[in-house]
């Protein structure tokens, strides 16, 4: 369920990185003012722990496919919402790097549909009403599996507010949705199984473990809804200013929005809503720049875009195919031809 | 199981391509971080039907990988490895978009099939960039100029810390797996209930040796906070290189150099 760059438009990419860095900005101060310097070296050595239970695969019963762990429970069980957000983000951080899943600008989307549903909604208001302070092992599984699921169901649902918002990918949501929703039950059933094994199995064998987050209250002095509510702020902020850049040529009244929007507070929700919502209208219906898609667009929208787009007529089209086959040859060219040269010397 | 012993292959091949010593690995990390972000956006925010005015993107990575002598086919594997996710829901845009917006000579193509490609590409030239990013410049030096470009310190020491680790844990698990798999005889899967008393294990393990570690750093001093040895230096070169690589995507960003190129040769033909 990685989102990729592919499907993202800059403006959804750049809100869900914002909200992202936001998160990511907060919880770091949460953890350095714990000043619980046992945490440095565990956070890292778990954070390699969830790599490489994600490398194990397991057969699924009586599917035949096979499955691993997401690791976002079990690390805000293990060590408590703020550090596991930091640890999840730095596993998908490496995973964007090193194995393509995702891209550079989908990690702010996978960093928060893989870390914060799990580690500031499913375990702070599921797994730990449900698991109490006294934790038992029936307690452990209800709560690991419905907070896996009630996770899991979330993060699916971002994936697919997140595309369908960029625009890229032509699939209705209510198809999309129908599709990711029940694949996601069944991952968040097993993530949830696993989870309550393994936190099970710890409880039994050393239960100090995990006796230490027991203790502590799920957020600390963090208030969850201000918390909520800046990063709603910072994402649509960000994805209203975005969408302004996108537009190549904002006429006067969309300029002094913006401007309105980002000086005065109270405004800005509504306003930057609204821009980013212009902004998604018009990438969708940019004027393919070869082609002839006729009808249809509006009239203002294809003036404003034709500033910074060719032109579109049948000779337009030829010229892009001409050219775009002679970029593409040039590129193999180019390849080939360092490689000629580092097999030479 | 493969997948374990392959991941560790990965790691180990990117991080020797990174001790290589060309013009781009000696680039500061922070130049190639930043350009590598502006290549990202810039190539995400093309309308969804442009295909020939993405390419001049894909020519100025094969530059940059020439000059940096990374094999143009472990790249090309890892694209084909991880595009099912971008291939499966851009598969639908042929489907549902049928408009015809192009004509070869007697054979129609659909809106759809044009968003399509340029779907495919868009995850190419991301995924692409992004691997070449860490192959030229290795994880430590790309988390000291996500550090000196404003991270929060205690995020930069956990990828360090993670990176560091990752290794050692890779090479635990695969040890365990292995040592399952030998015992098990004809039984190929795991089943649920013994990966989780593995993971169970592995993870005891880890939380051992996460204390070991944190009484070693104590033993060398560790007061809490975290020092991050910087060895970063910015020169003329580096500038140079930033306002030229920056000035060239912006450039082909604006212009589609692709069209201007055919339109050339389209009125040189006539």
């Amino acid at each position: 369920m990685h989102m990729a760059d592919a499907l993202l438009s800059p403006t959804i990419g750049g809100a869900m990185w914002a909200a992202t860095a936001g998160t990511i900005a907060i919880c770091a101060r949460k953890v350095q003012r714990d000043l619980d310097d046992r945490k440095v070296p565990l956070m890292g050595v778990l954070g390699a722990f969830v790599f490489a239970a994600q490398m194990i695969n397991f057969t699924i019963p009586a599917t035949g496919s096979s499955g691993h762990l997401g690791g976002g429970m079990i690390l805000a069980v293990l060590l408590g919402p703020c550090a596991a957000f930091l640890t999840i983000a730095s596993v998908l951080t490496i995973q964007a790097l090193f194995f393509a899943d995702g891209g550079l600008l989908a990690l702010g989307c996978n960093i928060f549909n893989l870390g914060f549903f799990p580690c500031f909604i499913a375990y702070p208001f599921v797994y730990r009403p449900l698991v109490g302070s006294n934790p038992t092992p029936m307690r452990i599984a209800v709560g690991a599996v419905l907070g896996g699921i009630v996770g899991l169901q979330l993060g699916a649902l971002a994936v697919v507010a997140e595309t369908v918002l960029s625009g890229i990918s032509e699939l209705p949501p209510a198809a999309f949705l129908a599709a990711m929703l029940p694949i996601h039950l069944g991952i968040g059933l097993v993530e949830g199984l696993v989870t309550a094994a393994v936190v099970s199995f710890i409880w039994k064998a050393r239960p100090e473990i995990l006796q230490y987050t027991i203790e502590s209250r799920p957020l600390g002095h963090l208030r969850l809804q201000k918390v909520l509510i800046g990063l709603g702020a910072a994402a649509l902020i960000t994805g209203g200013a975005l969408s302004w850049f996108a537009s190549s040529n904002p006429d006067g009244l969309e300029w002094s929005m913006a401007k309105t929007s980002g000086k005065e507070e109270l405004e800005a929700p509504p306003t930057a809503i609204h821009r980013l919502l212009a902004g998604l209208q018009e990438q969708t219906s940019f004027l393919p720049d070869y082609g002839f898609k006729d009808g249809g667009t509006e009239p203002e929208i294809a003036g404003e875009s034709s500033s910074s787009w060719p032109a579109v007529d049948k000779g337009t089209s030829t010229a892009g195919l001409v050219g775009g086959g002679l970029t593409l040859a040039l590129a193999v060219m180019i390849g080939l031809l360092f490689r000629k040269r580092k097999q030479t010397p | 199981m493969a997948k374990i012993e392959s991941a560790f292959l990965d790691l180990t091949y990117l991080d020797r391509l990174a001790t290589g010593d060309t013009v781009i690995h000696r680039l500061d990390p922070r130049v190639k971080v930043v350009i590598a972000a502006l290549f990202v956006v810039c190539v995400v925010s093309f309308d969804k039907y442009a295909i020939a005015a993405m390419l001049p993107f894909a020519v100025l990575l094969m530059i940059i990988m020439g000059l940096g002598e990374i094999p143009a086919g472990y790249v090309i594997t890892k694209l084909v490895v991880t595009s099912p996710f971008a291939v499966m829901v851009g598969i639908f845009n042929p489907l549902l978009d049928q408009q015809i917006v192009l004509h070869l000579g007697s054979w129609a193509i659909s809106g759809g099939w044009v968003s399509f490609l340029s779907i495919l590409l868009r995850f190419g030239l991301t995924v692409a960039a992004m691997l070449v990013l860490i192959a030229t410049t290795g994880f430590n030096q790309v988390c000291m100029a996500l550090e000196r470009l404003g991270i929060p310190k205690i995020f930069a020491v956990q990828l360090l810390m993670l990176y560091r680790y990752i290794f050692v844990l890779l090479e635990e698990g695969q040890r365990m797996h292995r040592a399952r798999a030998l015992r098990s005889f004809q039984k190929r899967g795991m089943e649920m209930k013994q990966y989780a008393y593995l993971l169970g294990q592995l993870l005891l393990r880890t939380i051992d040796r996460g204390q070991r570690i944190h009484l070693a750093m104590l033993c060398r001093g560790f007061d809490g906070t975290i020092r991050i040895r910087q060895n970063l230096r910015i020169t003329t070169r580096d500038i140079v290189v930033f306002l030229a690589g920056g000035m060239v995507l912006i450039v082909i960003r604006r212009f589609n150099i692709a069209l201007l190129l055919g339109n050339f040769i389209t009125d040189l033909l006539q």
